[in-house]
């Protein structure tokens, strides 16, 4: 089954593990920015989670504790933030920034000695006999756990956003901090919380790109990969199941423009490079537009201290 | 207009100041400065550039003064490091890739008296300025040969950064020679338009491997390429590109070009203490030293190996050239003649395919 010389049951297989980072990172930005906080700083906080997660994983040797420790190092990256923006009240925006740049200088001094180590791999979670049958082999079963993992995120953040308590006041902390605190939230634990909850997931998904994407240590290997992730949040309207498509569909066609290219395709390379940019943020610009409100937070961004 | 003007003429004073304007007795101690353009942890070819500048430091201890600064974007702010490293006090400012050359030479203009040189490219619009580079060409066709005899599904890869006459010229290189030795193989070329992604890297890498290419050389400059190789459990090999990447050599590395810049730079600031400086255009290759052929691993058939290690001495006594003619263009017009070398020219603006390989150069 062939399309121009690409395997489409390869091209799938392929996305979805090349979307994981984004997908992960994006859906902990998405929980953050429904709670009305704007961390710009989630490309620190990946690559630290890279770093973080690779450093365990030699030293245990268990990728599962790579995986936990990539979370650990993300969510104390942004507790930092946290600390700065909802006890000092520092604009969110500049210390976002700023933790971006701390994040990669950090990771940098602490990757020193790192290069070169391979890291445990990460394998295929479900046996052999499962993932070698034909199309949905490789689709359905052929990947490792995280993978799984980020497709059940995407549906229980949908879930709790949308259908239980705690989302209900996350979200109502997001859209008005006023009227949350009047009810009696606590306005800025709730978003740490959040904060540290989206560290943890932007960690994690760094960590996939060292333990599983490119299997390595190498300074900012996350490359930018943070920044699509915030791009996506917002266009998928802060919707877990849009986030899930905006991700696979950048990571599906980056994915899909080097096996045109390969395939030796008569499209000119320059418009593959940037459609993967262009067609994600097509796609999700169409699928909000005619809604009134762009769904964007009310609160976003704004910074709660109860003596107002 | 004025004032820039004024900035300008203080900034040179300054300089002018700084670094005494008295080139032809030498300087006492020379502050040697690197602008990189990704980081030094990349295993590839910043790293090479910063082992070079600590060969550097290693020769001339105190006598030289190192300054660097990583992960420079090619574009405006590479003109502002360039200029805050002139007015900072440098006396030679080493730009050490392709896409500074617009930057090296403005900034070149407005400080005279301190020396530029700029890695890879070939405009030296001012007397301060000078242009270095290696032939990594002459390694391409030692992994060319190597790709041509290992392959089994006869198609090999090449994972280009950016569509320069340096990538194409060893996109080239790499293809006559494995053509030379293997009249049935077939190149695909990937453009990921990045100096440094590692994901990207390896999706390129995935998805030369998905198509069947069994052969993998890369001009970026991180190991991702390797790694992701190495994923297929010895079927498909890669060479190390810029530095020696030794830690894949029980894996997927069979062998690497390794850029030796030490031995240059050491030349340049000791040219520049005894004060025989002079601009200059080098262009070395195997021969000078500055490209190395890394130890080529055991994966390698001896004949083989034995075989790649004759082209590059050949190469390196100068009696093969990788572009020797026949050779024509993609288009099937004839470049060069029988028994013809490419001159040097053509292959600093090379912006063609040779005849054999498919797909178009993005312009």
């Amino acid at each position: 089954m062939d399309l121009g010389g690409i395997n489409p049951v390869v091209l799938i297989a392929t996305l979805m593990a090349s979307a994981v980072p984004i997908l992960l990172a994006a859906l902990g930005e998405t929980v953050v920015e429904r709670a009305g906080v704007l961390n710009l700083g989630v490309e620190g906080m990946m690559v630290i989670g890279a770093l973080g997660g690779f450093v365990v994983a030699v030293q245990t040797g268990s990728p599962v504790l790579g995986f936990i420790g990539g979370a650990v190092a993300g969510a104390a990256l942004s507790l930092i933030f946290a600390l700065l923006t909802q006890a000092f009240l520092a604009n969110q925006v500049a210390t976002g920034l700023a933790l971006t740049l701390f994040g990669l200088g950090v990771s940098s001094l602490g990757g020193q000695g790192y290069n070169g180590i391979k890291p445990p791999p990460t394998g295929q979670l479900l046996p052999d006999a499962l993932a070698d049958l034909p199309v949905v082999g490789p689709i359905v079963f052929g990947h490792d756990w995280v993978v799984y993992f980020s497709i059940a995120m995407t549906a229980v953040l949908w879930w709790v956003l949308k259908s239980t308590r705690i989302g209900l006041i996350i979200r109502a902390v997001g859209e008005s901090h006023e009227a949350a605190h009047a009810l009696g939230y606590k306005v800025n634990r709730i978003r740490l919380g959040c904060i540290a909850f989206g560290g943890a997931m932007a960690g994690m998904g760094g960590a996939y790109v060292s333990l599983a994407r490119v299997p390595q240590w190498v300074d900012g290997i996350t490359a930018g990969a943070g920044w699509i992730a915030l791009a996506i949040v917002v266009f998928a309207s802060w919707k877990p199941w849009r986030v899930l498509i905006g991700a696979y569909l950048f990571g599906g066609i980056t994915v899909l423009q080097l096996n045109l290219q390969v395939a030796g395709s008569g499209i000119p390379v320059e418009y593959l490079s940037m459609a993967p940019y262009l067609i994600t943020i097509l796609v999700l610009v169409i699928m909000s537009a005619g809604r009134k409100a762009n769904g964007a937070p009310a609160a976003l961004g704004q910074n709660f201290h109860a003596s107002r | 207009m004025k004032r820039r003007n004024l900035l300008a003429t203080a900034a040179m004073g300054l300089s002018l100041a700084l670094t005494g304007g008295a080139f032809a007795q030498g300087l006492d101690k020379v502050k040697a400065c690197f602008v990189y353009v990704g980081p030094i942890g990349d295993g590839g070819w910043t790293y090479q550039h910063h082992q070079g500048a600590m060969a550097l430091k290693e020769k001339f201890g105190d006598k030289v003064e190192i300054q660097y600064q990583e992960s420079v974007p090619e574009g405006a702010d590479a003109e502002r490091v360039l200029t805050q490293m002139a007015l900072g006090g440098c006396n030679i400012i080493f730009t050490t890739s392709f896409g500074y050359m617009d930057a090296t030479n403005a900034v070149a203009a407005k400080f005279p008296n301190v020396k530029f040189e700029h890695a890879t490219g070939f405009r030296r619009d001012y007397p301060n300025v000078s242009t270095y580079n290696a032939r990594f060409y002459e390694g391409r066709a030692v992994e060319g040969l190597i790709a041509g005899r290992m392959t089994k599904s006869n198609k090999i890869g090449y994972i280009g950064s950016f569509p320069i006459p340096e990538v194409i010229m060893g996109i080239n290189s790499y293809y006559l020679s494995a053509k030379k030795v293997n009249p049935n193989v077939e190149l695909s070329v990937v453009w990921a338009f990045t100096w440094f992604d590692p994901a990207k890297e390896a999706d390129a890498a995935k998805a030369l491997i998905d198509q069947g290419v069994d052969v993998i050389a890369s001009h970026t400059d991180s190991t991702a390429p390797l790694a992701e190789a190495a994923k297929t459990d010895g079927k498909v090999i890669g060479f190390g590109q810029a530095s020696d990447m030794a830690e894949y050599k029980d894996g997927p590395r069979v062998t690497s070009i390794i850029d030796n810049w030490g031995p240059y730079y050491i030349e340049r600031v000791g040219a520049l203490l005894d004060g025989t400086y002079e601009q200059k255009d080098t262009w070395a290759g195997i021969a000078g030293g500055e490209v190395l052929i890394g130890e080529i691993t055991d994966k390698v058939p001896a004949d083989v190996k034995a075989e790649a290690e004759a082209l590059r001495d050949s190469i390196a006594a100068g009696t093969y050239h990788p572009f020797t003619g026949p050779i024509n263009k993609q288009d099937g017009s004839p470049w060069l003649a029988e028994g013809q070398v490419a001159p040097d020219a053509d292959l600093l603006g090379m912006n063609f395919y040779v005849e054999g390989i498919v797909g178009d150069i993005p312009q």
